[in-house]
């Protein structure tokens, strides 16, 4: 066991993934001799050299692009985009080429590449800094989705992404970078990708699903909840696509009454899909509307501003409350809110 | 190409000076004027972002000659589209000290209506601005107009797509548009010869742009040049790339340590070739730079510092339901619906005992 940061855990998940596997190759801008912005990738060009990684020209499109072509020739590369907002310029490479290309080729060539994102808002960051885009890429059939919340599953899933044979969307909450925790360096892989939501407080009054950032944010409310004598069960999705269904679907039998809470826009968001797949699932079961607790509909608003877009431990409790049917801020409000 | 050399010597260029001949000692002396004031507010916003007063700031220290030089040589009907570094084309465009650190004291995205100063809003995508640069020259043209857009952009930028696809677009419709690259070196943490082996300037030839290379801490030189390209682009020749050659004396912003990537001789070597120092040698050289001046400019700089800093720290904080205003221009009855019940929901907080 060693106590590790998010950051450092990511950090020496990508060290480990070199070490065994020499088809590891990093790409991204100032990952090479800054050890990039977050300083992820800290010692790794020192250690493994300038082909392995690979500080890039300005060009996102590029980056992704160039890893298509590395893992047709049979390397397992890792992208780093700078910031959440600028996987942009990458879209139509990952969208057009990444997530069909084994579709394409009927299984001959693989993609496995991870796409790392630091991720998400709450740091108040200049414009294009605190995006949290992950929508878009579940929507996308072909990629698999993860968000690690934790040292521990950050350096696991990391090291899973890049086993993975799969394209993997990799989503690094950056508010939670400094977190610390128990990493257990020998933990088991699950052989694929994380698929897998887990349980990481039982509970029987409410289900609260989070990822990334928010599920520090749903324990809190889990702990509050508790002085008020409500229990709370705490999932953590770790994988947005595909999204591990089972035990959430059981919870919810047992509660009766689902919240699922993320910082990106209200619509078309992962928490739709949860609530929808889960309402077709446990529909006889529930004792109340899933509710919702996500970001407005709004561009990422300025910084001085964004305790207002992104759901805090307040905004979450009431989205409970409103489970519970007590009263709440939408008590007597249309559907809208 | 130079007009001043570092020591603040003038060297004679029968191809060049003609575009210079009427910029007189009393013109070079409000280039030094706007250089002196830039470079307080640029370290008076340095201090603030110290200070806890701005989130972030992207210091332009060493880049006072391209970007007042350029700026200078524009006419108010020019439009400029730029990325987060050009606080002194902003400046001489007429943005008030204030709004050149609101976005960076993170209360709103814009410090300025674009059309109030015809200055886009600066751009933190990078590269992206040069597409709307030439997009907006291509309205110039359509209207008939003799108007000039004009996008600033980084060394780093040049590798990005969009800016391939601006010079593209610029070259095929013979758009009145100057892409003025400032090569400061460093893209971050990364040197300029990791985005081309060559010139930045060769870019814009690559893609049938006439195109220069000047030295961007010469004020003549890149007054020289810009007005060469604003004067092809009105008199309809098209487009021209201008790689300003200049250097980030800072680091990339206040949040970046370049001791981790940038050699310490380099800086050392650029700090010789300071745009403000030339400048001044050559004046005083000329006797044109007395002591009153001088002191007359420090009070401009200590006064426009004074005002910011004021401005800024009475910056208040933005209402919380100002997020939901102007995400579109027409109504949207979704997102009414959501503010109505986030001031509802705000409400139960100051009901609350
Ligand atoms: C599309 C995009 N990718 C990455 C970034 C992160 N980033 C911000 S500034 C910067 C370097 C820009 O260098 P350059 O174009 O030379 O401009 P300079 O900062 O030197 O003025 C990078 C990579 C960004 N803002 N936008
Ligand atoms: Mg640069």
């Amino acid at each position: 066991m060693s106590t590790l940061t998010l950051s450092k855990a990511i950090g020496a998940g990508l060290r480990r993934a070199m070490e065994t596997d020499p088809k590891v190759v990093l790409l991204g801008e100032d990952i090479g001799k800054l050890g990039g912005v977050y300083r992820i990738t800290d010692g790794l060009q020192a250690d493994f050299g300038e082909r392995r990684v690979l500080d890039t020209p300005l060009a996102e499109s590029a980056i992704i692009g160039a890893a298509v072509g590395l893992a047709y020739r049979g390397y397992r590369p890792v992208c780093e985009i700078q910031f959440d907002g600028f996987i942009y310029p990458a879209f139509d490479q990952i969208v057009s080429q990444v997530s069909r290309m084994h579709y394409r080729t009927k299984g001959a060539v693989r993609m496995p590449i991870t796409i790392r994102v630091p991720w998400g808002g709450g740091i108040g960051a200049a414009e294009h800094h605190s995006d949290s885009p992950e929508a878009y890429f579940t929507h996308t059939a072909g990629l698999r989705v993860v968000a690690c919340s934790n040292p521990q599953n950050a350096y696991t899933m990391i090291r899973e992404a890049i086993a993975s044979d799969d394209p993997v969307l990799y989503f690094e909450p950056k508010r939670r970078y400094h977190l610390k925790g128990e990493v257990d360096l020998e933990a088991p892989l699950s052989g694929q990708s994380a698929g897998r939501s887990q349980v990481l407080v039982a509970g029987t009054d409410v289900t609260v699903v989070a990822y990334g950032a928010l599920v520090q944010t749903a324990l809190d409310a889990a702990a509050a909840a508790e002085r008020e004598g409500i229990s709370i069960e705490v999932i953590d999705l770790l994988s947005l696509s595909p999204i591990d269904y089972a035990p959430i679907a059981q919870s919810v039998r047992r509660t009766g009454r689902l919240v699922v809470a993320h910082e990106a826009a209200l619509t078309g968001g992962v928490g739709a899909e949860v609530c929808a797949s889960i309402t077709e699932r446990c529909f006889e079961y529930l004792e109340a509307a899933p509710v919702r607790v996500t970001g407005h509909d709004i561009p990422y608003p300025p910084a001085k501003a964004e305790g207002h877009h992104i759901p805090d431990l307040d905004r979450l409790l009431d989205g409970i409350d409103c489970a519970l049917g007590r009263p709440n801020s939408r008590s007597g409000m249309g559907a809208g809110s | 190409m130079q007009l001043l050399t570092p020591a603040g010597e003038r060297v004679a260029s029968p191809e060049y000076d003609p575009w210079v001949g009427d910029v007189d000692d009393a013109q070079l002396r409000d280039l030094y004027r706007d250089m002196v004031v830039v470079r307080r507010i640029d370290t008076e916003a340095t201090a603030l972002q110290r200070q806890g007063e701005l989130a972030l700031w992207p210091p332009l220290l060493g880049q006072e000659a391209a970007q007042v030089a350029s700026a200078r040589a524009l006419r108010s009907d020019d439009f400029v589209f730029t990325s987060y570094r050009e606080n002194a084309v902003a400046y001489c465009r007429g943005a008030a000290p204030v709004e050149l650190v609101s976005v960076w004291r993170a209360v709103t995205a814009t410090g300025w209506n674009p059309y109030s100063i015809n200055m886009a809003t600066p751009q933190v995508v990078i590269g992206a601005q040069t597409l709307h640069a030439t997009g907006y020259a291509l309205g110039i043209q359509a209207d008939g107009a003799d108007a000039v857009a004009v996008a600033y952009f980084g060394d780093g930028a040049t590798s990005e797509g969009d800016v391939s696809e601006a010079l593209v677009f610029a070259a095929a419709y013979s758009a009145p548009v100057v892409f003025f690259c400032q090569n400061n070196h460093w893209a971050i943490s990364e040197p300029v010869t990791l985005q081309t082996r060559g010139s930045l300037a060769a870019r814009g030839s690559g893609f049938g742009i006439p195109s220069m290379r000047v030295d961007g801490n010469d004020v003549l030189a890149v007054t020289a040049a810009t007005r060469i390209a604003l004067d092809r682009a009105r008199s309809g020749g098209g487009p021209t790339f201008i790689e300003a050659v200049t250097y980030r004396m800072g680091p990339h912003t206040t949040a970046d340590d370049p001791t981790r990537y940038r050699p310490p001789a380099e800086l050392d070597e650029w700090r010789k070739r300071d745009p403000i120092v030339r400048l001044e040698a050559y004046l005083t050289s000329r006797n044109e730079l007395p002591d009153d001046f001088r002191a007359e400019v420090q009070a401009v700089a200590d006064s426009t510092a004074a005002e910011l800093r004021a401005g800024c720290i009475a910056l208040p904080d933005p209402d919380p339901l100002s997020i939901f205003d102007h995400v579109y221009a027409d109504p949207h009855p979704a997102l009414e619906q959501r503010r109505e019940w986030y001031a509802h929901y705000l409400d139960g907080f100051e009901a609350a005992p």
